[in-house]
């Protein structure tokens, strides 16, 4: 008898060796961990629970209270104009930022939250000390310039552990308050409108855009 | 898999962690790899601390499992942990190491490595 000198073939149980790309079922794991290392770090860090679309709303705000606060007679009205700007802002962001927590699932007065609002407090209460003072002093023009200098610096502080829009946003409210406090002293209302109203509406539709909501 | 870990990384909206290893795990690192574990690392990664109480909330643990979890990833370096008083009550703050930041960008690597090498197939 004759015999063919080959063997049985081995059928192996396993995938052939030069496969090498791991099983599909590890690869979804490996999905769903990246996942879930990304809501993580979204919920933990401070800037998610900041509302893209509340800072468009303040961005609006700053620009129509810089148009009304420009046609006010006198300084103290003007001031005034500032002064419900500055309060219907504040109610925007806190409500905004409140609601888009609550859609995220993300306490507000916990962690990161708390810590965004400790470090944006300072520089908002001496700016308004300082609004005091100088206003007292007559030196209204140098209002606008100090007020996107500091409220920038809060920004920053507050945006540090934060993704970068945060802390760039602060900066450029910052050196629109540098511009603001070196230009000639009628200029404050369109620095306002540039600063106030159109950063947050640029980087809210940013925030937006690219952070949900 | 050296070439997937070399291909361009699937960003997936993650921010870069700065001074992080540029070098892939090749083992699966278990110390990192454990769900709660992995929760308090990437909490971490971006607050520069956080309290006990803050990461407890945050991550939905109850105080026995967030101690264990974080006495583990303490042992291995990964974590740092602060125990002061406030007044009478009791703070115990937990910050990342660069050990622990380097073992987070380098089990990113990994699972991005292991996408990467499906994506390719």
């Amino acid at each position: 008898m004759h015999h063919p000198c080959t063997m049985a073939e081995i059928i192996p149980f396993r995938r052939p060796p030069d496969d090498e790309a791991p099983p599909l079922e590890l690869h979804e794991r490996a999905m769903d961990n990246l996942q879930f290392i990304r809501r993580t770090m979204e919920r933990a860090g401070s800037f998610t629970a900041v509302s893209g679309w509340g800072q468009v709303v303040i961005g609006v705000t700053g620009a129509l209270a810089a148009w009304l606060a420009s046609r006010q007679g006198s300084a103290l009205n003007w001031l005034a104009t500032w002064a419900v700007a500055a309060v219907v802002s504040m109610g925007v962001g806190v409500v905004t930022t409140a609601m888009k927590a609550r859609a995220i699932g993300e306490p507000i007065r916990s962690g990161p939250g708390r810590k965004f609002v400790l470090s944006l407090a300072p520089p908002l209460m001496a700016g308004a000390v300082l609004t005091a003072v100088l206003f007292h002093a007559g030196q209204q023009a140098l209002l606008p310039g100090m007020w996107l200098l500091l409220y920038g610096a809060g920004i920053v502080t507050a945006g540090t552990n934060s993704v970068r829009v945060v802390p760039v946003m602060g900066f450029s409210l910052m050196a629109v308050g540098v511009a603001a406090l070196l230009a000639p002293a009628g200029w404050g209302d369109a620095f306002m409108a540039a600063g106030f109203g159109g950063l947050h509406v640029v980087f809210g539709t940013l925030i937006a855009r690219r952070y949900g909501g | 898999m050296a070439e997937a870990r070399r291909a361009e990384r699937a960003d997936g909206g993650l921010r870069p962690l700065p001074g992080g290893a540029e070098t892939g795990a090749p083992e699966l690192d278990r110390l990192i790899h454990e769900r709660v574990r992995l929760g308090i690392v990437s909490a971490l990664a971006v607050n520069a601390s956080l309290t006990f109480n803050e990461l407890k909330d945050m991550l939905s643990l109850t105080d026995g499992n967030l101690s264990v979890h974080a006495r583990k990833l303490e042992d291995g370096g990964y974590l740092q942990c602060s125990k002061t008083f406030e007044g009478r009550v009791p703070r115990t703050e937990f910050r990342l190491t660069d050990a622990g930041r380097r073992a987070l960008e380098a089990y990113l690597n990994h699972m991005e490595a292991i996408i990467q090498a499906v994506r390719d197939r």
